[in-house]
This record gives structure tokens, sequence and C-alpha cells, in this order.
């Protein structure tokens, strides 16, 4: 029954191993199997969290002169887990003039928007939660969702800062989604498929096969998605939301405790979420660039593929660290005209370029047969 | 907020939003209010509020002796303590009519231009923090240690000094402090080349300045504004090259203003840049005082442990890190000051505020409040 719902992906593997679960009542067998993949991307998630809260601190310490956290655990690696239970040992603040209802559920659903972008991504070519054929237009509609969940919490919190920060969100993702979905298109025109296995595979073989390296156009997008997708994470020089020199923290500033640590999470969810679409679409994805390792079975084979995946993913994560640390915030307006005059038509242009690119040249590397 | 009303679809009555930034926000560089008329993201009308941290200091120095007022002075422009003592001292000596040991000025020299540099050091960083630059201001700090550290060997202070005193300083230099400075000097003078390849040329950062809060020299002088906020607008007015103080005569040093490199004369740019090319100068300055450190005595002999000057009045300024530092002393022939004037820098850089913010957007108005580089306890006394 489930068997053909799940033609790939989790589902699939699942059932391949314990087949009692095909014979299950689907009423049964279908929440099971929703709830395990919701907590696999639960767990991944809080793991790397931790892990990139850790780094991000560590990484900021030492390109400014400092250590950074090194007192809880080795090299401060268990700094995060500590600062999550003192995060949740604090009390949680309803302001009283807060619209209550909006004001909790924002983290919410800022969250759940995040989580549910996950359920795509793969990681290898069966370690995917379920490998919807539309991926990519799934990932671009629900990436849009954790905006209302950022306005919410500006609106709710009843702060005139809260509310500058919730606007400038706003602002800034609806306008980015643009440039963000024209690099997308000009893959997806590229590899011929929507779904993300589909076009990680198009990059299978050696690493000139990737996307990034096919032709000029689609190294540009990848230029042009990664500046995008900075802005979609908030992340400097586009932090303008939660810009702390001018609004504080902007949006969360009324946030104590669990909520507050939901869209600290969620943030950084996000931040690995860009980099693994961007690594998916443009990097090769869980290709290691090497057919003979590609071309590993078993555990092992698995082992390296995921991490292939995971290391170019994370090698993404550093470089929004670096830049994080590095530049300056830029002005609303420069955000928009970065966006609407420069990353909106360059996108176009590419999209047009990579398409008659992939027509003249179809499945060569810029120019050559390889 | 609650007040917003969607009268139909394509006619939204839109309001302006009265915004309150401070007292506690990072980036009003202490306890400073502007209460602010938006529109959007646009500035419409910026109101300066100060006095949070009014402490009544011109009224406390008429009740203590003279040499009791240095300290306090030193919690007025707390970045720049050393400066400051040396404003009140030089106006007690004036009015004294004493003579200071030539070492003496030689360590004022040099203290007062370290501070310079430390006190530009905490503007450079904190500047990069308002724009979104968090890094510079660690790199700044890693350097401002190490003047903290002479100064804490020098006098066992870090912030407020009590250093300069009247009639001299309080101590003569401790062994190997020349050699230590000089060491220090030659290790910071190629830091500033690195701070301008972080901060000052990064293309971000001049987007964020340059034709932001521009002052014209005229304004800025019907302001009157001093220091580096009116030397950013291209006014070249020092008041140790115009009216030298404490031997500045002696010294060979040039005065960095706004040139309009970036932008027009006398934006946030030009306000920064001469911050920055000050420290070059000022670590000109201590070398050559250091290179002619005279021996001798470090405090003047004609002093008495009760001062009682002569009836009369002075008016002394220096040219302090933020500007011009003026001390109107009046003194009745008994050992307390009759009044203390204080005409300080800050208090006077930020009434242009209101001036220069109008029309401009939120971001700009942290970089103005920023680039005109106030301290709050200096403004408020």
């Amino acid at each position: 029954m489930i068997a053909v719902m799940a033609s790939e992906g989790l589902a699939h593997d699942l059932l391949r191993l314990f087949p009692a679960l095909d014979e299950m009542s689907p009423w049964l067998s279908v929440p099971l199997l929703g709830l395990l993949g919701c907590a696999l991307v639960t767990g991944w998630i809080t793991v790397f969290a931790l892990f990139a809260i850790w780094l991000e601190r560590k990484v900021a310490g030492h390109i400014q002169c400092r250590l950074g956290p090194m007192e809880v655990g080795p090299h401060g690696l268990l700094q995060t887990v500590a600062d999550g239970i003192k995060l949740m040992a604090k009390e949680d603040v309803i302001p009283r003039s807060a619209d209550r209802i909006l004001f909790i559920v924002a983290p919410v659903v800022v969250f759940t928007a995040t989580f549910l972008l996950f359920v795509v991504l793969p990681f290898d070519k069966h370690v995917v939660v379920a490998d919807l054929n539309i991926g990519v237009f799934y990932l671009a509609a629900i990436a849009s969702l954790e905006v209302i969940g950022v306005i919410m919490a500006g609106w709710a919190s009843n702060n005139k800062w809260s509310l500058f920060g919730a606007m400038r969100e706003a602002t800034q993702m609806v306008s980015y989604e643009i440039p963000l979905g024209l690099a997308l298109l000009s893959v997806v025109v590229v590899s011929g498929t929507l779904g993300f296995q589909g076009i990680v595979e198009t990059q299978s073989g050696w690493f000139w096969r990737w996307h990034v390296f096919r032709s000029p156009f689609l190294a540009l997008t990848f230029i042009i998605y990664y500046i995008a997708a900075l802005a979609e994470c908030k992340r400097a020089p586009f932090d303008l939301p939660e810009a702390e020199s001018e609004l504080v923290s902007g949006f969360h500033t009324e946030y104590s405790s669990m909520r507050f640590s939901i869209f600290f999470l969620a943030e950084y969810a996000f931040m690995f979420l860009v980099c693994g679409v961007a690594t998916s679409l443009w990097l090769g994805g869980w290709n290691t660039g090497i057919p003979a390792l590609d071309g590993l079975t078993g555990p092992l084979g698995i082992m390296i593929r995921t991490s292939a995946m995971l290391g170019k993913s994370m090698f993404l994560v550093f470089l929004q660290i670096w830049i994080r640390w590095t530049y300056p915030r830029i002005r609303l307006d420069q955000v928009m005209y970065l966006c609407l005059k420069v990353l909106v038509p360059f996108g176009f242009a590419s999209l047009i370029g990579a398409t008659l690119w992939e027509l003249a040249f179809p499945g060569r590397v810029w120019f050559l047969q390889i | 907020m609650d007040s917003v009303q969607v009268s139909g679809p394509g006619d939204i009555r839109t309001e302006e939003m009265l915004l309150n930034m401070g007292p506690q926000h990072p980036s009003t560089h202490g306890v400073f209010r502007a209460v602010i008329r938006t529109d959007g993201e646009l500035v419409l009308d910026c109101e300066p509020h100060i006095g949070y941290l009014h402490r009544c200091f011109e009224k406390i120095a008429e009740s203590v002796s003279y040499l009791q007022v240095t300290p306090y002075t030193d919690r007025m422009d707390y970045l720049a303590a050393m400066n400051n003592n040396l404003g009140y001292c030089l106006a007690v000596e004036k009015l004294l009519g004493v003579q200071i040991p030539p070492r003496a000025q030689a360590i004022r020299i040099m203290v007062a231009e370290l501070n310079r540099i430390a006190s530009h050091l905490m503007a450079f960083g904190t500047y990069g923090m308002d724009i979104g630059a968090v890094t510079p201001f660690l790199y700044a700090f890693r350097d401002r240690e190490m003047i903290l550290k002479f100064f804490e060997t020098i006098c066992g202070q870090r912030l407020n000094y009590n250093y300069v005193r009247i009639g001299g300083v309080a101590k003569d230099l401790p062994e190997g402090m020349v050699e230590r400075v000089a060491a220090f000097l030659e290790y910071f003078e190629p830091k500033i080349d690195e701070y301008n390849a972080l901060l000052s040329y990064n293309g971000i950062f001049i987007e964020r300045t340059a034709n932001v809060g521009v002052i014209s020299p005229e304004l800025g002088i019907a302001y009157g504004l001093s220091g580096p906020v009116l030397r950013g607008s291209g006014v070249r007015r020092d008041l140790r090259r115009d009216e030298p103080y404490c031997g500045y005569e002696q010294y060979e040093f040039e005065v960095p203003v706004g040139t309009g490199e970036m932008g027009q004369v006398g934006d946030c740019w030009d306000r920064y840049m001469v911050r920055v090319r000050e420290m070059k100068e000022s670590v000109g300055i201590v070398a050559q005082a250091l290179k002619q450190m005279p021996a001798g005595d470090v405090m003047s002999k004609e002093i008495k442990r009760v001062i009682r000057p002569p009836k009369g009045e002075v008016y002394v300024r220096t040219e302090n890190p933020r500007g011009e530092l003026g001390y109107f002393l009046v003194s009745d022939g008994s050992q307390n000051a009759f009044r203390l004037k204080v005409r300080a820098p800050s208090f006077c850089n930020i009434s242009i505020l209101r001036e220069i913010t109008r029309g401009c957007m939120l971001a700009d108005l942290v970089a103005i409040i920023g680039s005109i580089d106030i301290v709050m306890g200096e403004v408020d006394r």
C-alpha cells in the first residue's frame, strides 16, 4: 500500500527492510513513518545547531584574536549544551500587551517552516526523508512560510522595534525570493527535473560534472543563489532584521527562554538548509566527485557519500560565518538595490543564458564532451 | 500601532511613528536618548534628550579643594581621562602662574597622546560595531589594552587615572617605561594600516558612511563643533597647533582634515577617517616626546599642599580627542573654586544631531551618532 506512495527515500527503504510495515493498516503505518521522519529531522537539526553555534563562536573567536568558548568541555564543545540548558531554565516572559496567541504561535511557525524543508534534502541516494518529484518547487514554496512567522512575531510583540525588524525581514525575504527562485530555476532547466535526487544524479561522475563547473551561467547562478540565500538566512551583511546596533535584536527582542531558542534553532537550521540546497543543486550533492567512491555500496558507501554532502555543506556554512564576522551591515535601501537592480537582472540573464547554453552544448562541461 | 486604520483598498491611511531610541540602546553610546519621528525607515525628525548621566560635576567642584577636583574630571570623558586632567591642571596652573618642569611637560604630552590613541581606538571600534562589523572592535580593544596596561603601570589605574596633577604629574615614569612605549609605537603604527584594510576601505563600510550625515564647514562652525567632527568637514582647526599649550609648539605633526575622498566633504566617512589618521599623528608625537624626554623633576616645587590661587578668572582650552575642552575657572582666593564651567566638546558636537539627521534612514542615524563619537559622561557631566 505505502510502497506505492513512497517510491524513493526513507519510507521506501524502511519498507524494504521491514516488509511488515507494508502489511499494516495505512492508518497505522503512515503516521508511524511520519513520526520517524520527524524524529530524524528534529534530531539532525538539534545536533547540527549545537555544533554550528559552537563553530560560529569558535570561528568568530579566532577571527577576532580570541579563543572563543574554552571552559565547558574540550575546547568549549559543550558550551552550547550549557547555554541551551540555561536558556530553558529561564523564565518564559510574554509581555502583557502582546498578542498572546500570535506570540506563542510565531516561533512554532518559523521552526515548522524550516523543519519541513529538511524533508527533501538528500544526504545520500537513499538517505532522504521523502524525495518529492517537485522538490525544488516545494522548497521555494515552504521557504516563504517562514516570513509569516517572523511578521507574526514582530507584530505580536507589540514593540515598535520588533515591528521594524519584522517589516525589514518581510521586505528582504520577499524580494530575495525572486533571485533565489531564478537561480533555482536555471538548475532545474539544465538538469530537467524538479526532484532533488534527480538533480543530484545528473551531477554524478567526476567533479567537473557538478553544475557549478558546467557552464559560466550556472557558476553565476551559484553566486546569485549564495548571496540571496545569505539574505534569506538574515546573515550578515544582510542581518538587518535583527541588526543589533539598530534594532537590538529585531523581531525576537521580546522573546525569552525556550521560545527564543526555537527561533535560534530555526535560524541555524535554515543556515544549514540553504547550504545543503546549494550543495545539492550546484556542488554535486552527495556525489564525492570521484566515480569510484560514489559507486561504493553498503554502509561504507553511505558514510562516504553522506560525509561528502555534509562536508561540502559545512564548508558553505563556514563561509557564511566567515562573511558574517568580516563585513559590516548594509542599509535597507542598499539591500533592495542589490536585489532588484543587480541580482534580479543577472538572475534573468543567467537563466536565459543557462538555457541557451544547454541547447547549444547539451550535456557538456563548458564546450567539452567529458 | 493600535491606531492604524485601513479605510479601503488602495486608500490606506498611514501614520508617522514615534520611536524612542535610548536611553538604553546599544548605539547611543551611553545613556543618550533620541525621540525619533519615523515614516517607515525614514527619520523625519530626531530630538535628542540628555541628562541621564548628570552628576553635578560643576557644583561639586565648588565645594571641594582644587586638588580634589582632578579625579572628578576623570569621570567626564572617561575614555580620555588624561586629557581631561591636563586641561583642568593647566587652568589652575595658569591661575597660580607656576612653571612646570620640562620632564613633566613631556610626560604629560606622552600620556595625553597615548590616551588620544586609546580613545580613537574606542571610537574606531564602536563605529565598526554601529555599522555592523563586530570584528574591528576586538582588534581595537587588543591594542587599546596595551595602552591601558601602560597607564596601569604608570599610575595604577586603567580608566580614571588622576595622573596629571596641578604642578606636574603624580609620579615619575617607572623604569623602562620609555622603551616599552617605544616598542608599542613600533608595533602599533603598521596596525593602523591593518585597520584601514579591515574597515576604512571596506566597500560596504564606504557605502554606509560616505555621503551620510554631511556637515558643511559653515554649519559646523555655526554649531560650535570642534575636534574630529569639525575637522572632518575640512576645517583645519586643532588647538594643539593653533594655540599650543603644554609645549606642543615643539612638536611636529600634521592636522588631518576631511577631504571628501569617498563622498562629500564632512560626511561620516571623513569624520571617521580623521580619527584614524590622527592616531598616526599621535604615534609621531609620542615618539618625539619619548626621544626628547628630559631628566629632572616631575612636580613643580611651587605647589603647596593647600592651593589658594589669587583672585581672578581663566579660561583654558585644550584639544581633547573629542574636540575643544574648555575650563572656565573663577577663583575668589579661597581654597575652593568659586565657579568651574566646563565647555564639553561632546555636548556641543551632539547639538548638531537634529540638523543633520532630517530625512536620513534609521540605519544612518546610528551611523551619524557613531561618527559624532559622544561620551555621555562628558555631555551630562
